[in-house]
């Protein structure tokens, strides 16, 4: 059974099921614990806040406590990192009921996981790692998110992924094959500026070619983050998702251009090192929505 | 399948041949490529435990610490998405790990690093409300009859070493060149609210404390605190336990034969 958005035709003839409500087309940021007192204390006008979901699946304590008294004032999302939906093996099952326990206690707006894979044999590698986009892992990643839709009677957004290999077995590009997921399952797009950027650096693809043919649509956030340079055995740009910089300012432009196609879109800052404090954030959040803004007057004018 | 098993294998080996099958559009070696993940899987991990354990890392310096963290995780990597549980195996490692043997304390320092992560994560429970003590109190002759529930929170680490006064050295509560880390110290780790509180307990506390966990009654565990040390003085021990909020309920005899 797959989870469709409302009004969009169901794929496999699922049922539809309305959201609880959506993300805020406005800038959010990564919910850090250094963070936690300051947001409280001065409820800096933000759209919204993601966590890991996985930071939060212990039994109390601070998260817990700092996280109610967020969520009471702010939109959430919850950004899984752990499910490993590429995973050769089937899903954690206990991993997965946890998961659904905290989409319900906290109620987000939005649920997204990653096209990669971290477990294998029962191993957690604490790293996204990349698949082979072929027949074989399509149906695996699709079954996958089947049953996570399924289980957590909601719509998940999927997110691409920055890579730094590819295989020899890839039949399909990776625009293909994230549309063939996505209409096979119904789930939804978590389109990351900065893996694109990244991604079409490693692996010298046409960036707006890759935005163009991704179902568009189907954008239920975006994610912008920063990243480091290496170069590769030949001497070619090699960059490296870090989450550890600020913005880079060619993900900033790509980000204008996509905002044009999609018009305004939820969208997070992501910063998990070298974080800095809630201050330098929050400029970088009013920064995307001044993006944000002509996005949104385009659509009034359309709409007009 | 085969495939992503030998990329898995190949993660954690640093002597490990690149995985067949990658590619990259230049046609460059992809061993460099692949050397990304392999560095982003240890380095993580190893930033997790570095985390979990920032006074062993001070202890024994941050490229001491990176290179034991690193033996360690490719010998006990993770096994779950939940890296608030990852570590707790590293003090027993580090206690057999030759190259830190002239640090006999760090294994211990480390063990109570964990029962502090452990405790922060660990569920929520009212400390006893302080009329429920006294409503214990108005009735002396009924006192060792009471079984006792300890915080779900709490853990205690019994140390040959200066645990408490090491820990605290680093936490700019002490003054380390005062520390004799040779004396015998016994760790209560409790969070009551908000923050987790680290204190020493006096001898026989940690006897009194595995009795009410086991079930005993409050004499019966009082008794063995006695047998353990006998300088072991009831009142005072009960009352440090309920000044950090380490008790979280008192039961009747009637209430536990129920």
């Amino acid at each position: 059974m797959a989870i469709q958005s409302p009004g969009e035709p169901s794929a496999r003839g699922a049922p539809v099921r309305a959201d609880t409500g959506r993300l805020p087309a406005r800038a959010g940021l990564g919910l850090k614990p250094q963070h936690f007192a300051e947001i409280l204390a001065t409820g800096p006008d933000l759209g919204f806040f993601e966590i890991h979901a996985e930071n939060y699946l212990v039994a109390g304590g601070p998260f817990h406590h700092y996280l109610s008294r967020i969520r009471e004032r702010y939109p959430l999302s919850i950004h899984g990192v752990g499910l490993s939906i590429g995973g050769a093996g089937p899903l954690n099952a206990a991993h997965l009921e946890r998961l659904a326990a905290l989409l319900n206690r906290y109620q987000p707006q939005a649920f997204s996981e990653h096209l990669a894979w971290s477990t294998h044999a029962g191993v957690f590698f604490n790293d996204l790692l990349p698949l082979p986009y072929d027949n074989m892992t399509l149906n695996r990643v699709c079954d996958h998110i089947d049953q996570v839709q399924e289980q957590l009677q909601r719509r998940l957004l999927l997110e691409n992924p920055a890579t730094y290999v590819e295989f020899a077995t890839s039949t399909m590009d990776e625009a293909a094959f994230l549309t063939e997921i996505i209409r096979r399952t119904g789930c939804g797009l978590l389109l990351d500026v900065n893996n694109a950027y990244v991604s079409s650096v490693n692996h010298h693809r046409d960036l707006q070619a890759y935005l163009t043919a991704l179902p568009l649509s189907q954008v239920g956030e975006i994610h912008l983050a920063g990243f480091a340079r290496d170069r590769d055995a030949a001497g070619a740009p090699l960059l490296i998702d870090t989450h550890g910089a600020p913005v880079a300012a060619a993900v900033w432009d790509f980000y204008a251009f996509a905002l044009a196609l999609l018009g305004p879109t939820p969208t997070l800052i992501e910063r998990d090192h070298d974080i800095p404090p809630l201050a330098v954030l929050i400029a970088e959040a009013q920064y995307a929505e001044r993006l944000l803004e002509p996005a949104q007057r385009t659509v009034r004018e359309v709409c007009a | 399948m085969s495939a992503q098993h030998a990329f898995a294998a190949a993660l954690l080996d640093a002597n490990a041949p690149c995985p067949e099958g990658l590619t990259a559009w230049n046609g460059s070696d992809p061993t460099r490529r692949f050397a990304v993940y392999r560095n982003n899987v240890v380095s993580s991990l190893i930033d997790a435990l570095a985390e979990t354990f920032p006074v062993t890392l001070e202890l024994v310096g941050e490229e001491f610490f990176r290179a034991m963290a690193g033996v360690f995780v490719r010998q006990a990597p993770p096994q779950s998405a939940l890296l608030a549980c990852y570590g707790e195996g590293f003090p027993a490692f580090i206690e057999r790990f030759e190259p830190a043997r002239s640090v006999p304390y760090l294994a211990d320092v480390a063990r109570l690093e964990w029962l502090r992560v452990r405790a922060f994560h660990a569920a929520d429970a009212n400390p006893l409300p302080p009329d429920r003590v006294a409503q214990a109190l108005a009735a002396p002759e009924r006192l060792p009859a009471l079984r006792v529930d300890c915080h779900p929170s709490l853990g205690v680490l019994s140390s040959r070493h200066a645990v408490v006064s090491l820990w605290a050295a680093h936490q700019g509560l002490d003054d380390l060149a005062r520390v004799d880390p040779g004396i015998p110290e016994t760790a209560l780790v409790v969070r009551p609210r908000l923050a987790v509180q680290v204190i020493a307990l006096p001898r026989g506390g940690d006897v009194l404390i595995s009795g009410f966990a086991s079930g005993l009654t409050l004499g019966e565990a009082a008794a063995l605190a006695v047998a353990a040390a006998t300088d072991f003085d009831l009142t005072a021990a009960f009352a440090l336990l309920l000044r950090y909020g380490a008790l979280s309920a008192l039961h009747e005899p009637a209430e536990t034969s129920l």
